[in-house]
């Protein structure tokens, strides 16, 4: 005869699934509000439009540890009407940020590249600061096939 | 010393806009990678890129784990007057590090 205290089973996999679904699903969820909690702290809850600004990167990428990134924002650059930052976001990375990059008048063209690290196919973001206080954006969807940031990267 | 790599013209018209482009030898290492012991390994990236044109700031950046590693930036720059470009990287563990790159604007 079992006693009642001894796990069978069924129960044992009850509590996996349940455990499951609160170690996990929280995890899965926060994502999308977490990179909008991020343009927010960037744009200190100014209104972000979409337009002018230009994300350029892979829509397929085979290598998520160095992915070719450029931001443009089409912008005259000069002392009255010019760039102050772009900011990148991602979505599924462990840290939201990527890089912010401080630009002005002495930039002459709001053009920047770099490489960056991508966990998963995921979207990221790009938020330009013009001078007149205006925020603006591009979202780009990527898909990546080898994951960044893993071990052994 | 971290091996650097600095791409810029050696002489530019004035008003012209020019491409700078650096790159950095470093692991940037993000803190969310375990090592062979399955302890996490410590963070250790470069955090700020800055360029200064005879010491007036052109363009800076700040990074984050998020971004690869031996950081490679492309960025412009108006050719104002002759003089030095200076470029400073700074990170965790007490990295820095300075090149310089002479131009001359005609």
């Amino acid at each position: 005869m079992t006693s009642i205290a001894e796990p069978t089973r069924r129960h044992v996999l009850i509590a996996g699934v349940a455990l499951w679904a609160v170690a996990v699903r929280p995890a899965t969820a926060a994502p999308a509000d977490d990179l909008q909690a991020a343009v927010r702290a960037f744009t200190n809850g100014a209104p972000v439009r979409d337009g002018k600004v230009h994300l350029d990167i892979a829509p397929l990428v085979e290598n998520g540890n160095a992915v070719p990134l450029s931001v443009s924002v089409d912008s005259p650059m000069t002392a009255a009407d010019h760039v102050k930052a772009i900011a990148v976001f991602n979505e599924r990375n462990p840290q939201r940020d990527v890089a912010v990059f401080h630009l002005g008048p002495r930039s002459g063209r709001a053009a920047v590249s770099t490489r960056i690290r991508l966990a998963t196919s995921q979207k990221l973001i790009a938020v330009a600061r013009l001078s007149d206080g205006s925020h603006w954006s591009s979202t780009v969807d990527v898909v990546v096939t080898l994951a960044g940031c893993i071990e052994g990267s | 010393m971290a091996r650097t790599l600095v791409q810029a013209p050696a002489t530019a018209r004035r008003g012209d806009v020019i491409e700078i482009r650096t790159l950095i030898a470093h692991s940037m290492e993000t803190g969310f990678r375990s090592g062979p012991d399955g302890k996490m390994l410590p963070r250790d990236i470069i955090r700020r890129f800055t360029c200064r044109w005879d010491g007036e700031e052109v363009f800076s950046a700040d990074l984050y784990s998020a971004v690869a590693a031996n950081p490679y930036l492309a960025f412009h720059a108006v050719a104002s007057a002759s003089g030095t470009l200076v470029f400073t990287w700074e990170g965790d563990n007490g990295f820095a590090q300075t090149e310089t790159h002479t131009i001359t604007v005609t």
